[in-house]
């Protein structure tokens, strides 16, 4: 008797203080949080090995520049994006990642900061007094430190010494378009030591290759780690937070990558402008593949799944099942929304793989290509709306990048 | 008892949203009402507005592409982005306004003008002229129009190269410690396109902040008309008077607002004007080429068609201007920043740098309606005495009248663009330099500052950097 009193109690008085609502079996906010700390750390985690094996065939490559380690480096360096591309819906709503973002992602930039470029086919900043500074044909030794000072040097957020697309850049080089199907056409003879080095300073630009890539690894590294369990990092302060507020930061994330970022930014300005220039990665013409994988990252928070580089699938708690237990038609909407998109950014994928990459798509004279685009991106809107409608089903009231008891 | 928490917390969190029109003392930092940001890194300046909606941010993040990127010569494979000049300041708008943050003259011998443009005109005197008066403000200078364009696509030449001399003004406070003051002087030289008019008016501008124009715009006017005071009439010796300029989508004379002398009414028409003069891209409110008459080159040089920028990206690059976040205030309770508000307050500076005003309605842009700010700014011209004067009228300003500059963000400027260069030109190095320049009108006020002692100075000045 004395034993079961105070269990009875004690279900009482969590009856009386908690809000109407039946959760489903297992999924309870707590849950759907920490799977998505877990999914996080996983990416990051999969986006550090990735670009482990890119620093990999990058040293292989310096070390004996030819057509086959070339090859070897730029599609470790595509194989790369895939994990990292994921990780995109996890900017915007924490503030670790958008303070650190800007080193490891930052474009489009002026090429000619880090290297020679053909000067009738360069378009650049204005007053950038950088714009030309060309780097790797000066004398400053190059080491991280000099890369990260040039980081938005003066100002200028066209000043990218570092992340992935100065290596893209220093991979595949300008994209000249003058065959549309083809990105940048650097040769493997850039990077080629002595009297067959094209293009001057190749033992620079090979220390410059290999710099930016060990430090896209130590800045990857730090941010896995962020991420990590047991210890003493941004992840415990966000397990911490009110529910509320972590399912803010989840869905501010979810919602700004999906219309904002990916939707505004990255499509319907490069289709508005029917420019290259604002083609995310427009060295290499894998922009196609960036949409897909954000529009996948976003897919694996609202599913609480993230499929492994390895193959195999992380899987718990997810928001989909928390918000069909508060709205079970809202859930479906949603679901169905993130599959309509998914299809059209594989429709833009297919039209790549069939020889007309991203910048095709957005030419002028392209309809069937703006079409495709534009499909994605009208999507991606109705997707946006279900999101912001989730968040108030989930209790998140002011759906913004900060309250007034959010952190500084 | 943690769900019981999360209610209550829920609770907190939505009344300040649900009245917006009394901030409670929590949310008086709140600079920009619901739009305020709380950062206060070198990002400050170039956010979202904090109350817009994931549903509304594509348009601002799409108007903040066609800020940042450079546009280019035509004709180009870059069609929607060409057109560049053929004369020009700089070929993007960040390129003049770094991180949406304020220009500034020439640091060093090495330094460019780029933030800093040159206006012109000449003096009004036919008949033909004075009606220019009413739809442009100025009479352009002949060869070089109402701006000089250093720059310019190849082929030709740019105008002119501006450069500043300057010449030191001693002054002390009343308790004995000295300040210098730089007194500029403005050459132009490289004249490209003739001699200039012999009565040139030429004045020297830097780029101003971009954060919260949106809320300025929806300040409603008889609320800034209340506030003006052209004859006096209290006879404190502020006599601040509206700028009344041209609208030129509504083809009418209406308030004006923005630039330094308050003669563009809308985010819209400056922008438009803008794009026209200082990279010379056309758009559906200002087609004409940016050339003068007597500019052949120039006149023969390939647009980038008819407009530049069309109707669809130039509302979404006033969009993204109209919804730039003003960020929070720092250390807003600190005893030496509430000193230095009262002593802002005995000053008199709040008479002109009004500290709250309340937006009104704003069709399209709910986001910037009915909320309290904290611009410090009437958006009146007040004449700031001979030593400020450009002698360059625009509308109804004279050459001695300046708009009252906002301070939101002051504080800032530092972190976002790395100088504390302050006033038109850029002439003051600091803001007590700011405020010792102040004449005219505001005389009685710097009279009162150099009356201060060092802690009152040092306190106002804590006082102004928490804004």
């Amino acid at each position: 008797m004395l034993k079961v009193l105070p269990t009875l109690l004690l279900s009482t008085i969590t009856c009386v203080f908690s809000a109407p609502i039946l959760y489903a079996d297992d999924v309870t906010p707590k849950a759907v949080i920490e799977n998505y700390a877990n999914l996080v750390h996983a990416e990051f985690s999969d986006t550090l090995v990735a670009a482990k094996n890119l620093q990999t065939k990058v040293d292989a490559f310096i070390t004996k520049p030819t057509e086959a380690t070339h090859t070897a480096a730029k599609q470790a360096w595509l194989a790369a994006r895939v994990p990292y591309s994921q990780t995109e819906v996890f900017r915007f709503g924490n503030p670790n990642i958008d303070e650190w973002e800007g080193s490891v992602n930052a474009w489009p930039l002026d090429e000619g900061l880090i290297d020679y470029v053909k000067s009738d086919a360069y378009e650049h900043e204005e007053g950038n007094q950088f714009a030309t500074a060309n780097i790797i044909a000066g004398t400053e030794p190059i080491t991280a430190e000099l890369l990260t000072s040039y980081q938005e040097k003066g100002g200028s957020e066209a000043n990218v010494a570092t992340g992935y697309h100065a290596v893209e850049f220093l991979l595949w080089g300008q994209d000249f378009n003058q065959d549309p199907k083809a990105a940048g056409t650097r040769n493997y003879t850039d990077f080629v030591q002595g009297t067959e080095c094209t293009h001057k300073n190749c033992e620079r630009r090979a220390q410059y290759l290999k710099t930016a890539t060990d430090l896209l690894i130590a800045d990857l590294s730090k941010m896995e780690q962020d991420w990590a369990p047991d210890q003493v990092n941004y992840r415990k302060s966000f397990l911490a937070f009110e529910e509320t507020e972590a399912l803010r930061r989840i869905l501010f994330g979810m919602g700004s990558l999906s219309l904002g970022e990916l939707a505004g930014e990255r499509m319907n300005v490069a289709l508005l402008a029917h420019s290259q220039e604002d083609e995310h990665s427009c060295f290499s013409d894998n922009t196609h593949n960036d949409i897909l994988s954000n529009v996948q990252g976003i897919n694996n928070v609202f599913n609480g799944s993230y499929q492994r580089t390895d193959g195999t699938t992380l899987k718990g708690a997810s928001l989909a099942e928390l918000l069909a237990s508060k709205d079970k038609a809202l859930s479906a909407e949603l679901e169905q929304n993130l599959n309509a998109t998914k299809a059209t950014a594989e429709d833009i994928v297919k039209a790549a793989s069939n020889g007309e990459p991203f910048d095709q798509q957005i030419a002028a004279e392209n309809s069937a290509g703006n079409d495709r685009v534009k499909a994605t991106i009208a999507a991606l809107r109705t997707q946006t709306a279900s999101i912001e409608a989730a968040a108030k089903a989930l209790g998140v009231s002011n759906l913004s990048p900060e309250t007034s008891d959010s952190l500084q | 008892m943690k769900l019981a928490k999360t209610l209550l917390l829920g609770g907190l969190i939505l009344s300040p949203v649900a009245n917006s029109n009394e901030p409670s003392p929590a949310d008086r930092h709140l600079s920009g009402g619901a739009t305020t940001v709380l950062d206060k890194s070198s990002n400050a300046f170039s956010l979202p507005a904090n109350n817009l909606s994931i549903l509304r941010r594509d348009n601002f993040f799409i108007g903040n592409a066609f800020f940042r990127q450079p546009w280019v010569i035509a004709p180009s494979s870059t069609s929607a982005r060409d057109g560049l000049g053929p004369l020009f300041n700089s070929n993007s708008c960040q390129g003049c306004h770094v991180k949406d943050g304020k220009g500034h003259p020439p640091l060093t011998r090495e330094d460019s003008f780029l933030s800093t443009l040159v206006r012109v005109s000449i003096p009004a005197e036919t008949a033909e002229q004075k009606a220019l008066l009413i739809t442009i403000g100025v009479v352009p200078e002949p060869n070089y129009g109402d701006q000089i364009q250093p720059n310019s696509i190849t082929g030709l030449k740019g105008e002119a190269t501006p450069s500043f001399d300057y010449e030191e003004v001693a002054g002390q406070f009343k308790d004995g410690e000295t300040y210098a003051l730089l007194k500029p002087k403005l050459k132009l030289e490289q004249l490209n396109y003739g001699a200039l008019h012999p009565q040139a008016q030429l004045s020297a501008r830097v780029a101003p902040v971009m954060i919260g124009m949106g809320l300025l715009e929806a300040i409603p006017e008889a609320d800034l008309l209340a506030l003006a005071d052209p004859d006096d009439k209290n006879a404190d010796g502020i006599s601040g008077r509206s700028n009344q300029v041209w609208d030129v989508k509504a083809q009418k004379t209406v308030l004006g607002r923005f630039g330094w002398k308050s003669n563009q009414p809308t985010v819209a028409q400056q922008s438009a004007g803008a794009f026209h003069g200082d990279i010379g891209i056309s758009s559906p409110l200002f087609s004409s080429t940016p050339c003068t008459p007597t500019q052949a080159d120039c006149l023969k040089a390939p647009d980038g068609g008819q407009p530049e920028i069309n109707q669809e990206l130039m509302d979404m690059v006033t969009f993204y201007a109209s919804l730039l976040a003003v960020p929070a205030r720092r250390e807003m309770n600190d005893p030496e920043v509430l000193k230095g508000e009262r002593l802002f307050k005995q000053a008199n500076c709040s008479a002109c740098h009004i500290p709250e005003l309340k937006t009104g309605v704003k069709p399209d842009f709910p986001e910037l309606e009915n909320q309290k700010i904290q611009p410090f700014t009437d958006l009146l011209l007040h004449d700031m005495g001979d030593g400020l004067a450009d002698q360059r009228p625009d509308f109804l300003a004279t050459g001695s009248e300046w708009r009252t500059a906002p301070l939101w963000g002051i504080g800032l400027i530092e972190t976002v663009n790395g100088h504390t260069r302050f006033l038109h030109d850029g002439r003051a190095r600091n803001l007590m330099e700011a405020i010792l320049w102040h004449g005219g009108e505001a005389e009685r006020s710097r009279e009162n500052v150099l009356n201060m002692s060092k802690e009152e100075r040092a306190a106002l000045l804590r006082f102004l950097n928490s804004l």
